[in-house]
């Protein structure tokens, strides 16, 4: 390795050490000491009772599962919307694609809060969709869009969706067309080519995306703090309310904790199957 | 001779680039065809046309006396060896070779068994279960080939199929395709844009220039009888007067002491089996080409030497 390979490598380990693994391992300590009225507001790492009470405790588990349903489900959302976009804009014309491209990633100009605030504009009860629908004479009471989960999964949808379609265009616009030409040229019709060429071709795009829309996803608080309601069940809700509300770090410690375990899990296996990817 | 595939007067644009322009053609039962041209003639074009990856602007495609001007190519009973081969990278040789046969909806031991023959047919059996990736350039080739003739189609496409390939497996490999056609009995249609190669491999040559046909004929008629300048340009060498008479450098005898006309040796290029002699008479240059047999005339650069040739070796060639 060259010199400046080495340097840039120490730079990156460095950053990595830094920003994560130092804040990682400060939030670990913390979730092994108890709460206690001071400041900072814990004890010395002494025990694993936040862990017990994680355990113990059923609504933790449920915040759990709903916001891997929530996020499974949104994925699966900005997977079956996503595709179609990225297929339509990998095969635009040359001169098209770029624009289209700047037009998924235009709404990341504007700030992520004040993007999710304007659905609230349009969601509630007096917001744009009902009023429209109103004087269309549809309805007569204003619909319940806002503070429902169906508002959730739209957000997660609506603020996720780029980082689905880039990695899936990459994958798609790298496709030999000869390879389909080839197919239709050897018996396949247009849809048993795509099920059987582009689609499996492009799982590594459709595994980067899901990923890239799922992590994010699972920890998200700020989308069912201001699109949910009362039944919406977050971790990011959860963690949200312990650190700030009860004060209690240690406890929220330990959830930030086991939210990172149960998200690494799925990143070591993306990285397992990249590399027989790469093998085969 | 009933015709395999037809071509009437087929047209295609992009723009106002006239990519084929007005052709009509005949491809024959057991015949393998030479689509010859430079680069952007259309040959590649109209090969396409015949598969049914474009769609002619005007004129007809009949295929085994069907007519299939509009049929999409999952339709045609005939099938392309793409340049690039475009092999399926996911699957393994064998699954490439069954894919046409699966979409055909054979019975699983028929795709079986044609699989295993076609994979025979070009001594790739041991090699089944291999991805494309871990295989040599001539073997790809040789996957592309098999993909196709699984299909037994009426006739098989092949664009620039030794474009890919070294020199020296070049010849084999056209060799053998000749051989696999023969034993095949199926006709051929093959784009290329060496001379050499459309002279060993085709029974007619084509040459396409501009999207037209400048003239359709065997090898030896295209050498002997060029319709003209462009066409006896593209085979071989041709020395041309600016009065547009024409003749071939090996049609001109080269000798020391007497001749119909008087030059002067400038270069020699000394080829193996033959020497060409290029020698500055007052009109032009001309190039000559004799045999390095024995007792042949040996000129030496600076010698004044004197051509002459045969009346019937030269003939009057419009551009």
């Amino acid at each position: 390795m060259t010199g400046p390979a080495k340097t840039s490598l120490l730079a990156v380990w460095l950053w990595i050490g830094l920003v994560l693994l130092l804040p990682f391992a400060i939030v670990l300590k913390i979730s092994f000491a108890t709460a206690q009225l001071s400041v900072p507001p814990y004890g010395p790492p002494s025990t694993a009772g936040n862990y017990a009470a994680l355990l113990r405790d059923s609504l933790y588990f449920k915040a759990y599962v709903g916001s891997l349903r929530i996020a499974l489900i949104s994925t699966a959302l900005t997977l079956l919307l996503g595709y179609p976009m990225a297929y339509a804009i990998a095969r635009a014309p040359q001169r098209w694609r770029h624009i289209l491209l700047l037009l998924v990633v235009l709404p990341f100009w504007t700030s992520f809060l004040i993007r999710i605030y304007a659905w609230i504009g349009l969601l509630r009860p007096t917001g744009l969709i009902n009023l429209v629908l109103e004087s269309l004479g549809l309805i007569t009471e204003p619909l319940r869009f806002l503070n429902t989960g169906g508002a959730v999964y739209l957000g997660i949808v609506y603020a996720y969706l780029p980082f689905m379609v880039l990695p899936l265009y990459a994958r798609l616009e790298k496709l030999d067309p000869a390879l389909l030409e080839a197919a239709a040229d050897l018996g396949a019709k247009p849809w048993s080519a795509f099920l059987k060429i582009t689609l499996p071709l492009s799982l590594p795009g459709v595994l980067a995306g899901c990923l890239l829309v799922f992590i994010p996803a699972v920890g998200e608080f700020v989308i069912p703090e201001l699109l949910g309601g009362p039944d919406t069940l977050m971790i990011g809700k959860v963690l949200w309310t312990e650190f700030f509300t009860n004060r209690n770090w240690p406890m929220s410690a330990a959830v930030a904790v086991i939210l990172l375990t149960v998200l690494v899990l799925p990143i070591m296996w993306f990285q397992a199957a990249q590399k027989q990817e790469a093998r085969a | 001779m009933s015709a395999v595939i037809r071509v009437e007067g087929v047209a295609k644009a992009y723009g106002d680039v006239r990519a084929v322009d007005h052709v009509s053609l005949e491809v024959g039962a057991n015949e393998c065809l030479a689509l010859l041209g430079p680069s952007g003639c259309g040959k590649t074009t109209l090969l396409r046309l015949m598969a049914g990856l474009e769609t002619p602007d005007a004129g007809a495609i009949s295929i085994g006396g069907a007519d299939m001007t509009r049929t999409p190519p999952y339709g045609r009973p005939v099938n392309m060896m793409f340049q690039s081969y475009a092999l399926f990278p996911h699957m393994s040789v064998a699954d490439n070779v069954a894919f046409g046969l699966k979409q055909d909806r054979l019975a699983p031991a028929e795709i079986d068994a044609r699989t295993r023959e076609a994979l025979a047919a070009v001594e790739l059996e041991a090699l089944g279960a291999r991805k494309p990736h871990q295989l040599s350039g001539g073997q790809r080739q040789r996957v592309a080939l098999a993909r196709c003739i699984a299909k037994r189609p009426k006739a098989l496409l092949l664009d620039e199929p030794m474009a890919a390939l070294d020199k020296h497996l070049r010849e084999r490999t056209q060799l053998e395709l000749l051989a696999l056609r023969r034993r095949l009995g199926i006709s051929f249609v093959v784009v290329t844009h060496d001379q050499d190669e459309a002279m060993t491999m085709a029974d007619r040559i084509a040459v396409m220039d501009k999207g037209r046909i400048l003239q359709i004929d065997t090898p030896r008629k295209l050498y002997e009888h060029p319709v003209n300048q462009a066409v006896a340009r593209f085979f071989g060498d041709i020395n041309l007067w600016p009065n547009g008479r024409a003749v071939r450098p090996e049609h001109i005898a080269l000798s020391c002491v007497s001749g119909d006309v008087e030059g002067v040796v400038t270069d020699i290029i000394y080829r193996g089996a033959g020497t060409t002699y290029l020698v500055r008479t007052q009109e032009m240059t001309v190039r000559v080409l004799r045999q390095n047999a024995r007792g042949e005339t040996e000129a030496h650069k600076g010698d004044t030497v004197f051509l002459s040739w045969p009346a019937d070796a030269a003939r009057t060639l419009s551009p």
